[in-house]
């Protein structure tokens, strides 16, 4: 080979790096590891970890994951294929894309949607970017009973991009529209209600549509996916811009991160969306097939004036998300949903049987509710640890308020065993 | 494969593709619980047995060409192959099940990779402090231009709102900063394909918040001025920032924290073999210098005494990129890739993705020209503009190779190529398909002069042909109806 280049050595070729920029000596790393030696450092870095039971929701579920779905997605011809720049040999990313679209369309009943974002937190920050430019206007005016995180990255993005990020209107753990509507200006963007919240409960999202639209602003709306298999979806209380944490959708959990951005919009809209979209269109011989559409929105093409900045989308995981809707489907994804509604209103109705706890707001939730504990949650979940399950989040972390109130959620993979090992912990951490 | 129908044309009433529990708990109608009002009224989803869902996925991942059929050499992305042992390692479940708000204690085995990996990010670049919350490279480049804001704003330099990006950049270097509020001025190239440097001096003032640079440059060519271009720069009060896609070319031989650049990001999908999943997730870590440590994302992994944790007390940061942390199990795949290989085998990576990209070059550069001339690092960019006065289009060449059984490499990038055919073959290819990729070039080289028309109506044998693309943009159709 280096005869064919002309060169003697390796070495020469890196001779195009002036030799005072060499790295001095070597990179300091751990020796090689065969598979044999990597297979047991992970195994034991897994064990180190430890995966109970849990009953923490808070934006990343327990959600069963039918065995189509790493089925699918662990089929190399989907995992190791790259953006399809080339239609021609890229139809089965590009069709499964366009069926994810559509998916995300039916189960939201919003009319278009993208090949997906990063995650719930930055998708919501684009729709906030997007409805900025779409109003042009620069005030995005959030209800705090949006996920923490979730506004904690909109501030992030808010602050560099020149947008002004206002955050009120909670009562307890329920919006508070009146309150709301105090802060919200001829300057506000939008309007950004997340619902199911992030305490779990129903949001009034006739009245969250009526502040927004009232008021020339866009109506963004977070949303639970699981959820929507009984819930009214956004397009049906007209949101403009609907995203969600697609993680529920058939995703681990892998403490966070992939996750899934799922994004919708109206029709109306779809020249300022972010990120990927795929079109049906036909070929020179009159065959459908499909291809990355509307690129001129794109980085690549519009480069500084892009609607985005973002390349890519979340590929792997919208598969994921489309193999696990289709296994799914109409009657499985109700069910799920009603195993949630079910379990969950379940322990809701236990827990105050359990002394010193109770469950002190009273309001519609799916799958998530507020208790309050008769000491500090650090101290119950301890106790609750010993009962091999792990317990609610403490919601102090994020709202001082709510000292010694927990966030605990109930997917369908939680059994009576888990509830009973929860409810003995709780009690234990009384007696202690 | 063909595929002819869509997922929906299979639905059928009753059908669905799996089983679930009853509710064992005593229970009411959901109305009462949820309320009517906020009930929806019909669900429509398909319904579908689960042999009908495997049969169509596994027929539509057929109609996909990946890195695991064949030679994929996408310039600037870097497809090279994704060891099955990363894939297997990241999945075991202590991993995949873990909760991102478990208490730490429970999460040590996690936080432990990913602080490992942070520290073998700041040996590998030669910066000295990591996030790995971005979710992919664009998201990395946009979570350094923060923090180069916040920087100016802690330090009274807010007027610096001017970005330099060369004509030679990749797309999402100006769009990027754009979205953190930067002008964005473009550098023009020299006749050697590196950035102008009068150029660049021309530009620098105090008004430019930073440089973002992409060595080795997407031309393939590393920028040998670096040095200067640094000081240019840093005398000018700006920033200095490596867009790290080309980082495969160059580990364990140079580190851009050594050479002045204050920040970068690494695409882990690309120089650390995580797959690219069909257009993700990826993984983008920042890189910074000292200084600019405490601008990081919060939270960060952190260590103290051997108990790992998550730092959340970082008064200075830009906040969070991301719900969470980052895109964890792609970070754990590039773990463990990176202590399956140790030193000496990133080193080997480097080496044999630049002897592999010059071989490659000095196969086909008689058949096709190659405005930047000489030695390339681990790609390099040809030109079909000799076959475009035959009436043969990069694009042409693109459809035929698929002829041939390849993928071809990115075209019309970087802008400053006409008909530009950016090759990276990337260090696991073996020289006998480099050798049948030249071929393939060479012999549609002479099909440009003696039977043009096959490369016209190329590709042949794919389950479509060309598609109108131009027709999808002006009527979209985005859902199946």
């Amino acid at each position: 080979m280096l005869e064919s280049i002309g060169a003697s050595s390796v070495a020469e070729l890196f001779e195009q790096i002036p030799a005072e920029l060499h790295m001095h000596g070597r990179l300091n790393l751990p020796d090689p590891m065969s598979e044999i030696e990597l297979r047991r450092h992970f195994a034991e870095l897994a064990s180190a970890n430890c995966p109970h039971p849990s009953f923490l929701g808070a934006g990343i579920y327990d959600h069963y994951i039918p065995s189509t779905v790493p089925a699918m997605i662990g089929r190399s011809e989907f995992y190791t294929s790259y953006t399809p720049y080339q239609p021609e040999i890229s139809q089965g990313t590009l069709q499964s894309i366009f069926e994810f679209q559509t998916l995300i369309c039916e189960l939201t009943a919003m009319e278009v949607a993208n090949a997906s974002l990063y995650d719930g937190a930055t998708a919501l920050a684009e729709a906030a970017l997007m409805a900025s430019s779409v109003t042009g206007r620069t005030e995005w005016l959030v209800s705090e009973c949006v996920n923490p995180a979730y506004r904690e990255t909109l501030r992030t993005y808010a602050w560099a991009s020149g947008h002004r990020l206002v955050e009120a209107g909670r009562d307890g753990i329920v919006t508070d529209f009146a309150r709301l509507a105090e802060k919200i200006s001829d300057n506000a963007a939008c309007v950004i209600v997340q619902n199911p919240n992030f305490f779990g409960t129903i949001e009034d999202m006739a009245a969250a549509e009526k502040l927004a639209h009232a008021n020339g602003a866009l109506f963004v709306v977070s949303f639970d996916p699981i959820s929507l298999g009984l819930l009214k979806p956004p397009g049906e209380y007209d949101a403009d811009i609907a995203v969600a944490e697609g993680q529920s959708l058939g995703i681990p959990m892998s403490f966070g991160g992939p996750g899934l951005g799922l994004f919708a919009c109206k029709q109306k809209y779809v020249r300022q969306m972010p990120g990927r979209i795929v079109g049906a269109t036909t070929d020179t011989d009159g065959k459908r097939g499909y291809v990355l559409t509307l690129q001129t929105r794109e980085q690549h093409i519009r480069r500084e004036k892009a609607t985005s900045n973002i390349c890519t989308n979340q590929g792997l995981c919208a598969l994921a998300a489309t193999v696990y809707l289709c296994t799914l489907g109409k009657h499985g994804l109700r069910k799920v949903a009603e195993l949630c509604v079910a379990r969950s209103h379940h322990l809701a109705e236990i827990i105050p049987g359990v002394p010193g706890y109770e469950v002190p707001f009273k309001a519609r939730f799916f799958k998530e509710f507020v208790i309050k504990c008769p000491k500090a949650v650090a101290e119950i979940n301890a106790a609750v640890l010993e009962q091999d399950v792990i317990g609610g989040l403490d919601l102090e972390r994020f709202y001082p308020d709510l000292r010694d109130h927990a966030l605990l959620c109930v997917t369908e993979q939680r059994t009576d065993e888990d509830m009973d090992a929860l409810v003995l912990g709780l009690a234990e951490a009384v007696r202690q | 494969m063909s595929v002819d129908k869509t997922i929906f044309e299979y639905s059928s009433p009753g059908r669905t593709g799996t089983t679930l529990p009853e509710p064992d708990v005593p229970t009411r109608p959901v109305e009462e619980y949820l309320g009517g009002e906020n009930l929806r009224d019909d669900l429509p989803l398909p319904e579908l047995s689960q042999v009908d869902v495997i049969r169509h996925f596994t027929r539509l991942s057929c109609a996909n060409y990946s890195v695991d059929v064949g030679f994929y050499p996408l310039g600037s992305c870097t497809m090279k192959y994704n060891p099955k042992i990363n894939e297997e390692v990241a999945s075991l479940p202590g991993f995949a099940g873990l909760h991102p708000y478990a208490d730490e204690s429970l999460a040590q085995g996690t936080l432990k990779a990913l602080y490992d990996a942070q520290e073998f990010i700041k040996e590998i670049t030669g910066l000295d402090a990591v996030t790995l919350q971005p979710a992919a490279g664009a998201q990395g480049e946009f979570t350094a231009m923060m923090i180069f804001k916040r920087h100016h704003e802690r330090t009274g330099q807010s007027r610096r709102h001017i970005v330099i990006v060369p004509d030679s950049s990749h797309g999402t270097n100006p769009a990027t900063a754009a979205r953190c509020g930067y002008g964005i001025v473009k550098v023009p190239s020299g006749p050697d394909g590196l950035v102008d440097l009068d150029a660049l001096r021309g530009q620098l003032n105090d008004e430019t918040a930073a440089v973002m640079l992409t060595n080795p440059n997407t031309l393939g060519l590393f920028e040998a001025r670096i040095e200067e271009i640094s000081a240019a720069v840093h005398e000018a009060g700006a920033l200095l920032y490596c867009d790290g896609a080309n980082m495969n070319a160059v580990m364990g031989w140079y580190r851009p924290g050594d050479n002045g650049f204050d920040a970068m990001h690494l695409n882990l999908h690309k120089t650390f073999s995580t797959p690219h999943g069909g257009g993700g997730p990826g993984s983008g870590p920042v890189a910074v210098k000292e200084y600019l440590e405490p601008y990081l994302p919060a939270p960060n992994v952190a260590c103290q005494v051997g108990r790992y944790y998550l730092d959340y007390d970082r008064p200075n940061s830009i906040g969070r990129v991301h719900g969470f942390y980052g895109n964890v199990a792609i970070v754990l795949r590039a773990y463990a890739y990176i202590l399956s290989l140790g030193a000496d085998g990133l080193k080997a990576v480097s080496e044999n993705a630049v002897l592999n990209a010059n071989y490659l070059l000095s196969k086909v550069k008689g058949a096709y020209d190659v405005p930047y001339d000489g030695r390339c690092m681990h790609e390099f960019v040809a030109s079909a503009s000799k076959q475009k006065d035959l009436g043969v289009k990069a694009l042409d060449i693109a459809k035929r190779l698929i002829d041939f059984g390849f993928h071809p490499p990115t075209i019309y990038f970087p802008l400053i190529v006409p008909e530009a055919l950016m090759i990276e073959p990337t260090e696991t290819e073996s020289i006998e398909t480099l050798d049948a990729f030249a071929d393939a070039l060479l012999a549609i080289a002479r099909e440009a002069e003696t039977d043009p028309g096959i490369i016209h109506a190329a590709p042949h044998d794919t389950p479509v042909k060309r598609l109108d693309e131009a027709e999808a943009a002006r009527h979209p159709v985005l859902r199946y109806e």
